[in-house]
């Protein structure tokens, strides 16, 4: 128990699930995002009790949902943007896949896909451009397997920032697509 | 002279006309028992703030005249005023208020305006004071005055919002809507009896129109997808919107009465933020289809489509004068700033100084702009008149303020 608290304070320090600052979410995040893909795909993919194969990447055993597995890509659910742009960048490629595959393997599961913007320019617009944002991430999971009916696009634009700016380190921290389960 | 702080909305001036017309305002007599209204103040308050006018300060008035004492007109140009306003205001045995008023051309001796009213609730004397003032601003200015007019706006505070209607000084805010989830795009309809407005039922996108007056609303659209940027025609009975519901932002035009929804944008880009001419033969709107968003227009029988921006790589969220020749809109760039376009000489000039200035509205004599620039942290409201000499700026003391609409005149004149 100990070891698994102490490797979780260890992940959550490096950035996963990204509360803290967009600098660790941007450097620190590739990183580890990359090494956990490998065993993320392995663990989410069948496991609905989500255990043991965490263990591949040397990271103990998550007992919990897979969805909540802080090792596997499932438990990120939010893929930023750079600016003016919907093209989903190859760090947040494979988390969508995941997701994807995830919703391929559980019919039952269902998932709304939030887009956001950053405050800049003309409100409406970027409601468009949240839009564009959930469509790509759409079509990511799509191929992946999903299926239309488990997944749901709504756009909130610019008016729910996760930060208050005045910076693009900022801005890039709204410019995003959330991954919401409404059914698991 | 800055207005003073009030409930909701206080203004400040930021910068004023070169030359601004020196004009005394005499309190209204009898000045005791005092009014419920002071209107002297209220017209001083309108015309100093339109920036065209430098008020006299009180403390100078060497005489108080009413509008049927006889002018000693050289007394006023001792103390360099070109205009003179007097007037009494009397109570009546029912409660309600005569009013009367004059103004003087005091270079020429002259008596230019004078009028009487019977029967004024204490209810309603702030918006004869606004009347007076239009009164006034038009003879001496030539261009109707807008201070009778409404503002709309979104407050957000928190994850609360509010859409607000206020007088167009900041008084008598009144809040039309509480929501907790996002109210964006509020706009008049013509008759001003009417706004629609973007908010989410649960998550879905949706358009609600609402009767100001009675706060009794109906909800217009609710397609998959986006349903954004409501816009209601000049003759009433449609309403321009954004919809996604076939595969990407688009322009509609949704007929009220029926329900009928008609598609007007058949590209792949995104469409949004339409926008109508005054005589409702074009619907300007945003797209980005040419790589970075633009204004375009496009007939609303149909057809016809061009670009109407051709300077910068970002120009959005059009809006139209109230006699089609300009458009207003947000130009990124240095920052985002409003542009205005002459639509005949094709000139593009920029009125404001950023860096973040979005959601400009046509003031409806077409003289002045009101949007929301960021100052000290927050959204603000602010006003610039067409050739970006007079500004000022309305501030909420905590909370953001944002999406202004100005109303159309008031049926009252």
């Amino acid at each position: 128990m100990r070891v698994i608290a102490g490797v979780a304070l260890l992940v959550g320090v490096l950035g996963l699930g990204a509360c803290g600052g967009s600098g660790d979410v941007r450097s620190g995040g590739a990183g580890v995002e990359d090494r956990s893909a490998g065993a993320g795909a392995g663990a989410g993919v069948g496991s609905t009790g989500g255990s043991g194969t965490g263990g591949v990447a040397g990271q103990g055993s998550f007992s919990g949902h897979a969805l909540d597995d802080p090792s596997s890509p499932l438990s990120k659910r939010r893929l930023h943007f750079a600016y003016d742009s919907y093209e989903i960048d190859s760090r947040y490629q494979g988390i969508a896949e995941s997701h994807g595959r995830y919703l391929a393997s559980h019919p039952s599961a269902a998932v709304t896909l939030e887009g956001h913007a950053d405050e800049r320019g003309s409100r409406e617009y970027n409601i468009a451009l949240g839009e564009r944002r959930a469509y790509a991430v759409q079509q990511v999971m799509l191929a992946a397997g999903a299926s239309p009916r488990q997944l749901t696009i709504v756009s909130y634009g610019e008016e729910k920032p996760l930060a208050n700016c005045a910076s693009d380190d900022c801005w890039w921290e709204n410019r995003r697509v959330e991954i919401v389960y409404t059914a698991r | 002279m800055a207005a003073q702080a009030r409930a909701e909305l206080s203004i400040e001036i930021t910068q004023g006309q070169q030359r601004a017309l020196p004009i005394a305002i005499v309190p209204f007599s009898p000045e005791t028992p005092a009014a419920p209204v002071a209107l002297h103040q209220v017209i001083a308050d309108d015309l100093q703030r339109s920036g065209w006018f430098e008020v006299l300060d009180p403390a100078r008035l060497v005489s108080r005249p009413g509008p049927e004492d006889a002018i000693d007109f050289r007394e006023w140009r001792l103390l360099n005023q070109e205009a003179l306003v007097v007037g009494r205001r009397a109570p009546a045995a029912d409660g309600s208020h005569t009013v009367a008023y004059a103004l003087f051309d005091v270079t020429r001796d002259e008596r230019l305006l004078g009028q009487r009213y019977g029967g004024v609730a204490s209810g309603e004397l702030r918006r004869l004071g606004h009347h007076i003032a239009d009164q006034i601003f038009e003879r001496l200015t030539g261009i109707r005055g807008v201070f009778n007019t409404r503002i709309a706006y979104v407050i957000k505070s928190g994850e609360q919002y509010e859409l607000q209607v206020a007088d167009a000084d900041g008084h008598n805010a009144v809040t039309v809507l509480r929501a907790q989830e996002p109210v964006l795009s509020p706009t008049w309809s013509a008759d001003g009896e009417y706004l629609a407005y973007a908010t989410f039922d649960g998550h879905q996108a949706v358009i609600y129109r609402q009767h100001v007056a009675s706060g009794a609303r109906k909800r217009l659209v609710r397609q998959p997808g986006i349903n954004g940027a409501p816009a209601f025609s000049p003759e009433g009975g449609r309403l321009a919107l954004t919809l996604s519901r076939d595969g990407n932002p688009e322009i509609y035009v949704l007929d009220i009465g029926s329900g009928a929804l008609r598609r007007l944008t058949h590209h792949y880009a995104i469409d949004t933020e339409p926008a109508w001419s005054p005589d409702g033969r074009w619907i300007y709107f945003t797209s980005d289809r040419g790589g970075g968003p633009q204004i375009y227009r496009v007939a609303t029988q149909g057809g016809s489509l061009s670009r109407m921006t051709w300077e910068g790589g970002y120009n959005a969220r059009a809006s139209v004068s109230p006699d089609g020749k300009q458009l207003a809109f947000v130009h990124g760039g240095k920052g985002y700033r409003i542009a205005v376009l002459d639509l005949e000489s094709e000139q593009m000039r920029i009125v404001t100084d950023g860096p973040q200035n979005e959601s400009p509205s046509f003031a409806p004599n077409g003289r002045m702009i009101i949007y929301t620039t960021r100052s000290g942290g927050r959204d603000v409201l602010a006003t610039v008149s067409l050739d970006g000499d007079v500004r000022q700026r309305l501030v909420v003391s905590d909370r953001q303020v944002r999406e202004p609409s100005w109303s159309p005149f008031s049926n009252l004149r």
